[in-house]
This record gives C-alpha cells, structure tokens and sequence, in this order.
C-alpha cells in the first residue's frame, strides 16, 4: 500500500514536458486569455467601456445566450447539435404573449411555456435517437418552430406589459439586473449537474465513446431525449428573457440565435464531437462575443461589419476547437512513456 | 457433479435473416479457464456479449450456479459478477481513469439529498485497486486518452478484476499488444484462477490458451464444434477443427 503515491506520482521537473502543459494551456483556455485582452485593449481606448453600466448592460445582452448555451453544452457533450433554439426561442415568445392576453397568471404562463419548451426539445431528440442526424432534424424544426410562431402570431408581435414581466426583463436586485441572475443560477447549476453528478458523467461518456458508454450499460437514447429536452427548456427560458426585455411577444424574436449559441459555446472549449464540454468556457465564450460587440459599437464602427466579425470569431473559434487542439494533445501525449519510467 | 459456475444452454440469436448462434451450450466452474476459439463470425463475440449483458439470446438459457439469470442489461450482468474485457477495451478517452473504472457504478454520496459524485473516494479506490493488481498508470486522475496501449489495457483490467467478479470475459485480450502487455495478461489470468474466478477467453492465439487455459471450446458458424482439455490436444488438432468444422473425435460433441 505504501507505493500508492509512487506509483501515481507524474513527472513534474521536465522542460519539455511543461512546455507542452503550456501549450495545451494556451489552446485550451485562448478565450480566456482573448477576452481579457480585449477588454483591456476596449477599456484603454474607450472610456466609456469599463463602466459598471456598460458592463452589466453586456452581460445582460449575453444572459440570453448564457442560459440556452448551457443546454447547448450539455447537447455537444453527446457530439449532438441543435440549430432550432432561436426558433423555439420565437414560438416561445409568441405563446408567451398570447397566453398572457389570454389572462393566464404570469407565473402559470413561465410554468407552461417551459414544458411547451422542453416537449419540444425532446421531441427533437427522439427523432435523433431513431437515427437522423441532429444537424437534420434541428435544421427542420428550426423552420418549423418559427413558422408555427407566425401562423400562431399572424406575423404580429403582441405588447407585454405583465409586473412580473417587466420585472424578469427590467428589474433588478441590488442593482443587478434580472436577466444576469437568472444567467447565473443556470449556469451555477448547469455546472453543478454537468461536472458533479452522474447524469453530467453519462452525458460526456455518451458523446466520448458512445459504443463504450453502451457496453457500460448507459442509457444512451434516454440521455440523448433528456439533453434535448433540457436545451429546449432552456431556450424557453431565454425565450421568456428576451420577451420581457424587449416587453413584447414576436415570431421574429431570436434570429439567428442559434449562431451565437452555438458559438459561444464552441469559443468556450466544449467539443463539437462531443466527450470534452464546460459550462465556465461557455459563460466566457457568450460574454466575448457580446464585449466584442459592445465595444466595436462604441468604436462606431458599421453595424454590418460586426455582424462579419461575428462570423470570423466563429470560423476562428472552430478552428481552435478543432484542428489546433487535437494537435496540441497530441504534441502533449507525444511520447507518454517517459511517465512509465517514474512509476518505479 | 458439482453444479457449475456459469451454464448457457442452448442459447440462440439471430440477426435478420443471419444465425449467430444455433444452441450452443457451455459451461464452466470457479477457477476455469476457457478458451473460445474459431474462425471469424463463428459466434463467439455474440455469444459472450450475451452472457455480459450487452445482447440478448433469442431462445436458451443461462444459469448462474445453478439458478437461472437473464441479464436485460450489462449492469445487471456486472452486479452477478460477469465482467467482460473488451478488444478495443470499451475505455471513453475523454474520461479519466477512475471514471472509466466506476462508469455505470459510481460511489455517490447526499448532499442536501441529491446525489452527487462521490470523486476523491473514487479516485482511493482507484488507487487501491491499481495497487492490489501490481498495475501501474501515470495518474487515475489523467484522461484514458493521455496513456499509452498498455496502461489503457491496465484500467480496462483493473475495471474488470476490481469490484468481485465473478468470471471475467475478455475478448481477444492479446491482440495488438507487446510482450510485456501479454505477459500482463497471463499473469491476470493466473492471479484470477488462484483466486477462484472464472475466466474465458476468446483468442486467435491458441499458444496464449496452452499457457494459461484449462479447456478449449472450438465454434465455427454459430454452433459447437467440440471441446478438448488443454492437456489432451495439439495445435493441429484444434485448427483442424476451426478449419473444418467437425470434430473428428465425434463422440465428444453429443456432451
């Protein structure tokens, strides 16, 4: 028993070695290190970018995209995708609207429209678990779920004006705003699920080596229904932000939502082949996209330019994900044998 | 006669329109080492999959110590004690080495009454297990994907041997690997015989069954062909078997 420790203990003194933890490092936490240097390079030529008001104004653009990127994560854990989130997020908006009109109860209204949500993501992914490819079936109801939104609508947006509302969308507590905590609750328990219970474990062995989680005795199919339904819950969820925000229920709510989801979640270092996923990345990956925004509006610069720059953050972040940090590990396990030799 | 450890009778699986197996039947006692062998698609991967829980026969039935067991899932199979070690090892790369050990079977503990990962006392138990089988690896907190062929073949071993098994099922457990990986192996399966589990083997390399196996179980096309104590058969023998199908010692095969 004595040689436990020994037996366990990594080379630690090697050049070369750290070298390549530096490596690993810097790809795999590039968004961490790109973010603080942008907001450095952004509070250096705008004064008006480090303000607490310009800070929390970002982060609750970014809270949207915070708690359906959560569910997305979870999604790409099992090497899945879900392009329908900004649809959802519009149909949501819609019933939103309408059954407030209605005269449901505020509440009765959050409590139904998030079942509606995550019926429909599982929906998504018991079609996926026949066999389609999530890219197929989340591209299907990405235009259906917006369509159902403007027959629903008549292609009209409704006026909210709900207390609770206004509250979900313009409240604060001790001046933060509503939309950055509910952010955080979701993203605190997004972790907390993902990285500290079992279901958080099947999720990432389903999407590491689905044929070895199987042989495990994993359910396979009802983990891949549960984190479509958890992402379409979610989105119902933004969807009720981002209605409140902008007090009013529309088809046309969430265009192209789905884009900045997706790459929030890619920037932040979640696999898109599943397996490897953090709730922290995607946190940061959506507050990036949005500082980067942010300050190129301060800047002045061509609204149809930022939405190109949106696009290459992006590429870039795919990019990263991908080719450079599948070359990065494998630089860093290049010669694993040498860590046999301590064992002794 | 002492009733056997594990008993399959007549165990039948079809896939559409293909017979894997044609009631085929085995058994083994405590302590046995069985080696399967046979040419490609004679059943024998089907045939431990069944009995590990990860398919299910169509007619026959297993019988654990005597008593009838039918494995709906591999977990179910796992807790009666049947491992099974698989060619590519079944390991998720992303996943660290105790996650891979305790996948399907996590220690959890009740904070405020949800269940959460119990992870340090995982990763003792890891620790220990690798102590107790002599195996090493680099660290049990590193991802699978990070250890070289052997070390992953070592957790893919310690996730085997370490929570009582019963039998351990291992599934070509040489191939692709260096003499000291098979060596390894023979080791294992002598350390399990001593302690009174039982094991099978399915191998294309009979030398590694001469070595460390009691009997050989020979199938070709999804039935029996015939058995042979390691003790009373020779190399030709046995591929004469594979090869034709038919055991020349035919009173044998009615058993």
């Amino acid at each position: 028993m004595s040689d436990v420790n020994s037996t366990i203990r990594r080379k630690a003194k090697n050049p070369a070695f750290d070298m390549r933890m530096a490596a690993v490092f810097l790809v795999r936490y590039g968004m961490f290190i790109a973010l603080a240097l942008w907001m450095v390079a952004m509070a250096l030529s705008s004064e008006h970018f480090l303000t607490s008001t310009n800070i929390l104004n970002v982060a609750r653009q970014a809270a949207p995209i915070i708690i359906i990127g959560v569910g997305m994560t979870f999604v790409m854990a099992t090497a899945g995708i879900d392009l329908s989130v900004g649809s959802l997020v519009a149909l949501i908006s819609v019933l939103t609207a309408a059954w407030l009109v209605a005269g449901l109860p505020a509440y009765l209204v959050i409590g139904l429209v998030i079942v509606v949500g995550a019926m429909l993501g599982a929906l998504n992914g018991f079609i996926i678990t026949l066999g389609v490819p999530a890219f197929v079936v989340t591209l299907a109801a990405l235009t259906s779920f917006r369509g159902v939104g403007f027959v629903y609508s008549d292609g009209r947006a409704v006026p909210i004006s709900d207390p609770v509302f206004v509250f979900i969308g313009r409240g604060d507590i001790f001046g933060v705003n509503t939309p950055l905590i509910i952010a955080t609750v979701v993203a605190v328990v997004g972790w907390f699920v993902l990285n500290r219970t079992r279901f958080g474990l099947y999720v990432l062995a389903t999407g590491g080596r689905e044929e070895a989680a199987r042989v495990m005795g994993l359910a396979i199919t009802r983990i891949k229904i549960t984190v479509y339904a958890i992402t379409g819950g979610l989105a119902a969820l933004g969807g009720i932000v981002i209605s409140a925000r902008l007090s009013n229920g529309s088809p046309n709510a969430g265009m192209m939502l789905e884009l900045d989801v997706i790459a929030a979640t890619v920037l932040g270092g979640t696999s898109l082949f599943g397996g490897r996923a953090t709730i922290a990345g995607t946190v940061v990956g959506a507050l990036l996209i949005n500082f980067v925004r942010n300050g190129l509006n301060l800047h002045g610069v061509n609204p149809y330019w930022v939405q190109v720059v949106t696009g290459i953050i992006l590429v870039m972040a795919v990019l990263m994900n991908t080719v450079l940090n599948r070359k990065a590990e494998a630089w860093a396990r290049a010669n694993p044998d040498d860590e046999q030799e301590v064992s002794k | 006669m002492t009733t056997p450890l594990i008993e399959m009778r007549n165990i039948s699986k079809t896939f559409g329109a293909v017979t894997a197996l044609s009631k085929v039947s085995l058994r083994l006692e405590a302590g046995g080492v069985l080696g399967l062998i046979g040419d490609n698609a004679a059943g024998k991967s089907t045939l431990m999959k069944i009995l590990a829980g990860a398919l299910r026969a169509d007619s026959g039935e297993i019988l654990i110590d005597g008593k009838p067991a039918t494995f709906a899932h591999p977990i179910a199979a796992r807790d009666a004690g049947i491992e099974m070690i698989y060619q590519d090892f079944a390991l998720v790369p992303e996943l660290t080495v105790t996650q891979n050990i305790f996948l399907g079977r996590e220690i959890t503990r009740r904070i405020a009454g949800v269940k959460v990962l119990d992870r340090s006392a995982m990763n003792v138990r890891a620790k220990e297990m690798f102590a107790a089988l002599g195996l090493r690896v680099p660290a049990v907190t590193l991802p699978v994907q990070a250890l070289s062929g052997g070390q992953q073949q070592a957790v893919a071993i310690a996730r085997a041997t370490g929570f009582e098994a019963r039998l351990v099922i291992m599934d070509e457990p040489t191939a692709n690997l260096g003499a000291p990986a098979i060596e390894r192996v023979r080791e294992t399966i002598t350390r399990l015989k001593k302690s009174g589990v039982a094991v099978i083997i399915i191998s294309h390399r009979l030398e590694d069954i001469f070595a460390v196996g009691d009997r050989f179980m020979v199938m070709k096309q999804g039935q029996l062909v015939g058995e042979r104590e390691v003790h009373d058969t020779d190399n030709a023998d046995l591929v004469e078997m594979i090869v034709t199908g038919a055991d020349p010692r035919k009173p044998l095969v009615a058993v």
